[in-house]
């Protein structure tokens, strides 16, 4: 951490987006996460997203629950929305706000504590609702705030900072995610921003329920020699199935790729997926082969990366509830109270 | 890239830009956090020690150190640099004490400096602390060369001068006033072990243009004329001056004219605005006295009334450039200008001259009169004959002389040893951390986002009255803090070990200038396209470290770094470390 601001001075040819906004511009306060903490190059990505999608930040609303990785919102975009809510509730406070108005872009950021333990049951119902949302979990397998203890995405046998090993089994979020009906799912690694950026750009621009599973390094808890979360054992074990470029509608396509090895997804807003093929022949739209291919990997000791599966064709929760397209607080009285003649006709058709 | 060498002293040196673009490369980060930490008088004897005049060039300086400086490329405004040297001067306490003692016993060489002013003072000083028994010769009745006799005492007062050479007279160097050298070879007669000359630019060049024989009283060479407000021999002008020329001497004779009666003083320049020679804050000066610059007319003839001078016409000029960017100043056909005016003053260049040198004595000149000079030692083709200042490469600026004065020194030093002049002593450089705990520094981190303090000057109405009363009144205490806080302390270097990063990309996230970027290496041009932000400079270096596990290299451009050590107070394993460099720039009797 750092006690003072960073200073606002930059040069004069700073880069800057459709919306005349710098990188700096999507900053929050400074960080007060441990020096190196992996969430702070997640938050670094979150900025880079959305200066990248030319976003409005006062149209993002970022929420969070306990934790270290819950605290990073107010590390970026610090002209959004947002709100710190309980432990592990996260998941419901952003349904009822999306439910709300959804004319939000969403962003829950949460941790393994918060998603996986205490929390478990709010990140599978809001995974099953199909909540219009990009959903981060910043994974580091140690409960940090409170002196390093194994969280319940610990890998079993992984050995903690004091010598401990771990004997339970794993909670694996992403499989969960692919299980319960997100219909994005990533994984990706704080020290590679490459792949993380674009990852978070495509769940940005997706328009349902988004899951990225982000293996964070706890540099103080969780960085050191059998440690299966460490930035070394991550870095050696990393075995992506492919590599992201997101390309807005509007955006020319410069790049060009060998034949066979791109995938071409259209997501609803128009928004383009360029999946890059590496290594493997991995089929990001087959539900039930990414979650077999987890598996086999994860058996090996591998950490599968990249997007792991997407279904543009999916439908949210606003589609399942057939609710009313403008936001609650511009409803007006005449409309939110019809009257006691649309109440008798509604009671007719109870009775 | 190849991985950058910071143990080679310009490496460090050349990001420490104001340091760097100084000719005598003096420590401004340095002094500037003395004057911070109220230390003015060692402040102060960092400056003497590289530039021997800081009293004098903290009014005076053509300060190379301000256009280079990094926050001038991060903010609207460089720092004062120049402005803070003079509160060094100003508030320091009595310095003599601190003064080096040239050794009781000399080294039994004896060598003559033929001028008095900055470069032959400077040479003067560097050998008299060696031991070398220095005797410098000057036509004036007091030391100082053009630093008495051009600058005008509004801005640069008599006592500032005499305090400083006298600094240099307290070292045991003898000073022989209202002595004119007339000849070269009678002075290398005497058994001087090594001459330099230091004479200066003497002679302002003159507008050869008709009437101006006949209407000559009324029209002065600038130089001259400023040498003569000077000593007091001319105390009054007419009330409607015109001034030709757009350099600094010009600056100050529109200056000095205004002060001595002058109501209606112009300016008229060849140039536009932008291009003329003088520096912006003289400009500045010369407006906010009420004096105007008349641009793109290039004067043609004096016009008089049987040789009372009436005024001075003008034909209009454009420029033009040319493929290679070159400019002429093509006529635009215009009818001619005619000014009216009592009085004119021509400032338009000054030229060497060397009439006290004899021609056959082997010293060669060569067609623009200048000596023929190695570039490096300031040797001529006498050996024992040394040049430095105005005198040797052309008329340039003070703190010019003095680099060339320590050069020539140093060459003066290694000829009398016997030495090869070539292998002149390089500089050494030391590199110390500045960590004190997890988040201190020993240099103050915080980045001020303050602007530039004005420097308080006299009220125009004052300052018109007295031709010798100092026109900029200097920072009081408080400003000058405020603008030490200013400085990026660019000597407090960003130093990388590869072999202790765990490339968690803390450094690259927080970095206030996104000028940090882990990537796979290349060439030079083709890296800077891929680093995090634009990377345009390309006369700022990148720092490129290799040895990382991924087999990527660390690159950080040099640019726009604020030096806030937050790369530092980021990295979890102590991979950067702000460490505060010093160079050591070798004067005579260093060794090699």
């Amino acid at each position: 951490m750092t006690y003072l601001a960073k200073p606002k001075l930059h040069s004069a040819d700073a880069p800057r987006n459709a919306l005349g906004y710098t990188r700096r511009d999507y900053e929050g306060a400074i960080s007060t996460l441990c020096a190196g903490c992996g969430h702070d190059s997640i938050s670094a990505s979150i900025v880079q997203a959305c200066f990248d999608l030319d976003i409005e930040p006062h149209k993002v609303a970022k929420l969070s629950g306990i934790g270290c990785s819950s605290k990073t919102p107010d590390y970026f975009l610090g002209n959004s929305h947002g709100f710190n809510s309980v432990h592990g509730r996260m998941p419901s406070v952003l349904t009822g706000a999306a439910l709300a108005n959804r004319n939000l872009l969403y962003l829950g950021v949460s941790g393994d504590g918060d998603s996986a333990s205490i929390g478990i049951g709010q990140f599978a119902h809001a995974m099953r609702r199909g909540v219009n949302m990009t959903y981060i979990v910043e994974n580091n397998g140690v409960y940090g705030l409170t002196k390093g203890q194994f969280s319940a995405t610990a890998d079993k046998g992984s050995k903690s900072k004091k010598g401990v090993i771990n004997s339970d089994s794993p909670i694996d979020l992403a499989s969960l995610a692919l299980q319960l009906g997100a219909t994005y799912v990533a994984r990706s690694f704080s020290g590679d921003k490459e792949q993380l950026v674009p990852l978070i750009k495509g769940a940005l621009r997706h328009g349902g329920p988004a899951f990225i599973d982000v293996i964070s390094p706890c540099v103080t808890f969780n960085n050191h020699n059998g440690s299966t979360k460490s930035y070394d054992y991550v870095r050696e074990h990393n075995a992506a199935v492919n590599r992201l470029d997101v390309i807005l509608p509007k955006a020319q396509i410069e790049a060009s790729y060998p034949p066979g090895s791109l995938r071409r997804v259209v997501q609803h807003d128009g928004s383009i997926l360029h999946l890059r093929k590496v290594g493997v022949d991995y089929d990001p739209s087959d539900r039930i082969g990414a979650m077999n291919h987890l598996q086999e990997r994860q058996a090996l000791g591998e950490i599968v990366t990249g997007l792991l599966y997407v279904d543009s064709s999916g439908q949210d929760m606003h589609t399942h509830l057939n609710t009313v397209e403008k936001p609650l607080n511009q409803l007006g009285d005449a409309y939110l109270c019809p009257g006691s003649k649309a109440l008798e006709a509604l009671n007719a058709t109870l009775r | 890239m190849k991985p950058t060498d910071i143990s080679n002293p310009d490496y460090l040196h050349k990001v420490v830009d104001c340091q760097w673009a100084c000719p005598a490369h003096t420590p401004v980060p340095e002094y500037i956090r003395q004057i911070a930490a109220g230390d003015f008088s060692t402040a102060y004897m960092i400056n003497w020690n590289s530039n021997v005049f800081p009293g004098i060039l903290g009014r005076v300086c053509d300060r190379p150190c301000e256009p280079a400086c990094r926050r001038g490329r991060v903010d609207a405004e460089p720092v004062a640099i120049c402005r803070l040297k003079r509160v060094a001067a100003d508030f320091k306490d009595d310095i003599r004490d601190r003064l080096p003692r040239p050794p009781e016993k000399k080294n039994g060489k004896r060598i003559a400096c033929i001028g008095g002013g900055p470069a032959s003072l400077t040479v003067a000083r560097d050998l008299a602390v060696q031991g070398y028994q220095v005797t410098v010769f000057d036509s004036g009745s007091s030391p100082g060369g053009m630093m008495r006799s051009q600058i005008p005492k509004f801005r640069l007062p008599d006592s500032v001068i005499d305090e400083e050479c006298g600094y240099v007279e307290h070292l045991g160097v003898e000073l022989r006033q209202n002595h004119w050298i007339g000849s070269l070879r009678e002075v290398l007669a005497s058994d001087w072990d090594a001459v330099f000359v230091g004479t200066g630019a003497p002679r302002g060049r003159d507008a050869d243009l008709p009437g101006r024989n006949q209407a000559a009283a009324h029209i002065h060479v600038g130089i001259d004329w400023l040498a003569n407000v000077a000593f007091g021999h001319v105390t009054a002008i007419g009330k409607r001056v015109i001034v030709l020329g757009g350099g600094n001497t010009a600056m100050d004779c529109c200056r000095s004219a205004r002060r001595l009666g002058g109501e209606d003083v112009r300016v008229v320049v060849r140039s536009g605005f932008e291009e003329m020679k003088a520096s912006p804050w003289e400009k500045e000066d010369a407006l906010h006295e009420g004096i105007p610059i008349h641009n793109f007319l290039v004067q043609k003839a004096f016009t008089h009334d049987h040789g009372r001078l009436t005024g001075v016409l003008f034909e209009k000029v454009r420029a033009e450039y040319d493929d290679k960017g070159r400019r002429s100043l093509v006529p635009t056909g215009e009818p001619d200008v005619h000014m009216e005016c009592d009085d004119v003053l021509i400032a338009i260049g000054q030229e060497n001259a060397f009439p006290w040198i004899e021609r056959d004595i082997g010293l060669e000149f060569d067609r623009w009169g200048l000596p023929v000079l190695d570039a490096q030692t300031l040797q001529s083709t006498l050996p024992r004959v040394f040049f430095g200042g105005d005198a040797a490469l052309g008329p340039k600026n003070i703190i010019t002389a003095v680099a060339q004065g320590h050069e020539a020194a140093i060459s003066i030093d290694l000829f009398c040893r016997g030495l090869p002049l070539t292998q002149r002593p390089a500089p050494t450089m030391n590199l110390v951390s500045q960590k004190m705990g997890i988040h201190e520094w020993s240099y103050d981190n915080q980045v001020s986002e303050e602007a530039r303090r004005k420097v308080p000057v006299k009220s125009i109405e004052e300052a018109l009255k007295d031709i010798k009363s100092e026109f900029e009144l200097g920072y009081d205490f408080k400003l000058a803090c405020a603008e030490t806080a200013r400085c990026l302390n660019c000597d407090v270097a960003t130093v990388f070990k590869p072999k202790l990063c765990i490339e968690c990309d803390a450094c690259v996230d927080i970095c206030p200038t996104e000028c940090i970027t882990f990537t796979r290496n290349g060439e030079e041009d083709e890296l800077r396209g891929r680093l995090k932000a634009p990377s345009h400079n390309t006369e700022q270096a990148l720092y490129v470290a290799e040895g990382l596990k991924t087999a990527r290299v660390m690159v950080k451009d040099e640019n726009v770094c604020l030096h806030c050590g937050m790369c530092a107070e980021r990295c979890p394993t102590g991979a950067w470390d702000m460490q505060k460099f010093q160079v050591n720039i070798a004067q005579a009797g260093a060794e090699a």
